[in-house]
Order: C-alpha cells, then sequence, then structure tokens
C-alpha cells in the first residue's frame, strides 16, 4: 500500500482537499446557489482523484514493479490496485463532503438518491485514473501525461455524475430518468474495470 | 528485429479512388445547384449538411479502423498495423477539425452562435480532445515497438468511453439543437429525394477520400519507419 509506505503522500492529498475548499469558501462566500455547490464539489473532487490515484503507478520504482511481476498475475495486479484506489477515494471523497459541507453548507440533496451516484462515481473516477496511470507510468514524462490521457476519459463519467447530481436536488425517491443515470454510470463503471482487465496484461510486460 | 512487409492496400487499384473524386465533385457542385426544400432557420444553410455532416462520417470511419488495427496489433504485433492504428487517427483528426470548422459555420448562421452547449457538441469536443492526447502519448515515448503497444492500449480504452458517452448521453439530454436527438425530428426524415441523391453519394465519396488519404499517409510513413530502423540497425 502505496500511502502507508510514503506518509507524506496521504497527508499532502488531504491538506490539498482542505485548502481547495477552503480557498473556495474564501472567493465564493458561504452563500452559492445549488448547482454550483454541485459542480464546484465535483471538479474539488476530479483533481483530488487525479492527485491520489495517479500515485498509484507512477510512484512505483521500476524494481517495484519487477518484484509485482515475478510475483502476481498482471490481472490480480490491476485489480487490486482498482479495489484499493476505489476505497481511498470513497474515503476521501466521503472527507471532502463533510469538510465542503462544514464550510459551504449543503443543499436539500436527496441523500437516498446522491449517495449511490456518489459511490459509483468515486469507483468510476478510481478505476478510470487507475488505468490511465499505468499507461502514463510507461512512458517518460508521466505526471503530466496522466492529466491529459485522463481527462478526456473521465470527462463523460464527470457530466453524468453532474446531472444525477443535479436531479437528486428536486426529488428523494428514484424515478425513470434517475435510474437510467444511475444505470448508465454503472455501466460505464462496469466498462472501465473489463477493459483495466483485458487490456493490462498487454502493458505489464516488457 | 521487426520486418516490415509490403504495403498491401485493402482494396489496389485506381478505380475507387476516381469513384470517391467524381462523387464528392458531384456533391460539391449539385449540394449547391438543387433545390432545396425552404424550412425554418436554417433556410439554404441545409446545403451544409452535403460538407458538413460528410466530415463527420468519415471521421467515424476511420476511428473505427483506428480500433480494429489497435485489436489487430495487439494479436500480433506487426508494426504495419500500428502505421494504420495512427494514420487513421491522424486523418480522422483532420476531418473531425474540418466537421468542427463546417459545424461552427452552420452554428452561428442558424443558431446564432459559433459554439452552443450542446450533448452533441461536447462529444465532438471530448473525443478530439482524446485523440489529440493520443498524439501526445505516442510522441512521448521514442521505442517504436513499445509506442505502439502502449498507444493501442489506450486508444482502445478511450474508443469504448467514448462509444458510450456519444451513444448514452445525447439520449439521456432533455434537448439538443441537433435533429434526431433529445425529441427533435429527424432531418433524414424529412430529407426529400433530391436531397437523399445528393446526400449519400457525398458520404460515400468523402469516405472514400477518408480511405485514400488514409494510405497515402501509411506508405509515407512506412518509408520514414524503414530509414529510421535501417539507421537504428547500423
Amino acid at each position: 500500500m502505496l500511502e502507508l509506505r510514503q506518509k507524506y503522500a496521504i497527508n499532502g492529498i488531504l491538506l490539498y482537499v482542505f485548502s481547495t475548499i477552503f480557498v473556495v469558501q474564501l472567493s465564493f462566500g458561504r452563500v452559492i446557489d445549488d448547482t454550483t455547490w454541485i459542480a464546484l464539489f465535483w471538479i474539488i473532487l476530479l483533481f483530488a482523484a487525479f492527485n491520489a490515484v495517479s500515485k498509484s503507478f507512477v510512484q512505483e520504482s521500476s524494481a517495484r514493479r519487477l518484484y509485482y511481476f515475478t510475483l502476481a498475475s498482471p490481472v490480480s495486479v490491476v485489480v487490486s490496485k482498482m479495489i484499493y484506489n476505489a476505497l481511498l477515494m470513497i474515503f476521501l471523497g466521503g472527507l471532502s463532503l463533510g469538510i465542503y459541507t462544514l464550510f459551504m453548507g449543503m443543499p436539500a440533496l436527496g441523500m437516498a438518491l446522491f449517495l449511490p451516484a456518489f459511490v459509483l462515481g468515486c469507483i468510476g473516477l478510481a478505476t478510470a485514473i487507475t488505468m490511465v496511470s499505468a499507461i502514463a507510468s510507461r512512458t517518460g514524462n508521466n505526471a503530466a501525461l496522466t492529466a491529459i490521457l485522463g481527462f478526456p476519459v473521465v470527462l463523460p463519467l464527470l457530466l453524468l455524475l453532474i446531472k444525477a447530481s443535479q436531479l437528486s436536488l428536486s426529488r428523494s425517491v428514484a424515478d425513470i430518468q434517475m435510474l437510467k443515470l444511475l444505470l448508465s454510470i454503472t455501466l460505464i463503471d462496469a466498462v472501465v474495470v473489463i477493459l483495466a482487465i483485458v487490456l493490462f496484461p498487454y502493458l505489464w510486460r516488457d | 528485429m521487426e520486418r516490415l512487409t509490403e504495403t498491401k492496400i485493402p482494396v489496389k487499384g485506381l478505380w475507387w479512388k476516381l469513384t470517391g473524386l467524381v462523387l464528392v465533385l458531384y456533391s460539391v457542385i449539385a449540394g449547391l445547384l438543387i433545390d432545396v426544400p425552404q424550412l425554418p432557420v436554417i433556410h439554404q444553410s441545409i446545403r451544409n449538411l452535403f460538407y458538413h455532416v460528410c466530415m463527420w462520417f468519415g471521421m467515424f470511419v476511420m476511428y473505427g479502423t483506428a480500433l480494429v488495427y489497435s485489436i489487430k496489433y495487439l494479436a500480433r504485433y506487426r508494426l504495419e498495423d500500428d502505421l494504420y492504428v495512427s494514420g487513421a487517427v491522424y486523418t480522422g483528426l483532420f476531418f473531425g477539425t474540418l466537421g468542427l470548422l463546417t459545424g461552427m459555420l452552420w452554428a452561428k448562421f442558424t443558431w446564432g452562435d459559433f459554439w452552443t452547449n450542446d450533448p452533441q457538441l461536447n462529444g465532438a469536443a471530448v473525443s478530439m480532445m482524446a485523440y489529440l492526447a493520443y498524439a501526445v502519448l505516442r510522441s512521448s515515448i521514442d521505442e517504436v515497438a513499445m509506442r505502439a503497444r502502449i498507444s493501442a492500449v489506450y486508444n482502445i480504452f478511450a474508443f469504448m468511453l467514448l462509444v458510450i458517452f456519444l451513444g448514452v448521453l445525447p439520449r439521456l439530454a432533455d434537448s439538443s439543437l441537433h435533429p434526431g436527438k433529445g425529441g427533435n425530428s429527424s432531418t433524414m426524415e424529412g430529407l426529400d429525394m433530391t436531397m437523399r441523391m445528393v446526400f449519400w453519394p457525398a458520404v460515400i465519396g468523402w469516405i472514400l477520400i477518408a480511405v485514400w488519404l488514409l494510405t497515402l499517409n501509411v506508405r509515407y510513413r512506412k518509408l520514414k519507419l524503414k530509414i529510421h530502423l535501417n539507421q537504428t540497425q547500423s
């Protein structure tokens, strides 16, 4: 577990989340309308995800990669990385949600609808960026490349998430439109995971 | 060292290139001359259908080709396939840029703005970004076989997500300015017979031109790769 080996990494991300939310509070004031609240929340979470998850392959040394290579099959490596990153992302997202609510207040979100979208969104962001980070780690200048490669990949997910959150503003029980949105987010998550499992072995070997 | 095989053009001969040229010429001339139905808002600018929509058709065929050759490359590791992937992506980017430009011009005159917040436009922008990112990824890896493998993986990954994005999101959106989406009536249904007689030949013609550009691109870069491999060998 990378974050336990490098304590500064997780502390850095936590500090990043905290200071971003603080900057948002300073620049917007406490009163913002609900749509802005949602958009800002997901943007903060997107950049937190890039910061947190992109480390998963990029910061591994090549010696350690070789060690994993002899030890485990590529599929189990990528699946474990994705599970770990998804959990990390849910933890991080929950924490940001808490701090964000503390500073910016909370609009009347239908929690029964917002939370599933939130959890699915965290999983999707984490898995997609894990895969992109695996691609970027095989190139020379990988820090910038993760963002460039990852942005088009996560943008569809992000738009769906913002839409789902906005829908959960006005209602508390699921209707057909909300179910369709949640279903497409789940679909994206599933496709990302399947593609990662199929494609990762090609990245892993030398 | 991987060897390059002789260039095998999928369809040999001159006839399909000439067909493409003739069809495109025909659509350009006929597209300006035929009678078009008088519709509100778009009026005469409906003629742009013959040019703008064909660009997207060409682009999608190129990206589809890139996907097929990516899978082929990962299946049998031949550098030739990688040339087809990247060539198709570059040609697709070229067509996508033209499609954006013609679309922006059209949007300015019918919707009053060069860029509107439309699910279709978002999709176009994201796919442009994804394939530009692909180009950046390629240029950041020096080793030829490694570059081919990594970029093929990214190409498949990005394409699949784009398909979902382009397929799902416009249908979820409440409204779209583009016809045929979000409850708007489709232009294709309203397309009268004379317009169809120009539109479909134009689509086929532009697709043939796209394939021609692709083969030219592949042949040119194959020669460059040969020189590169010879230099590194000696």
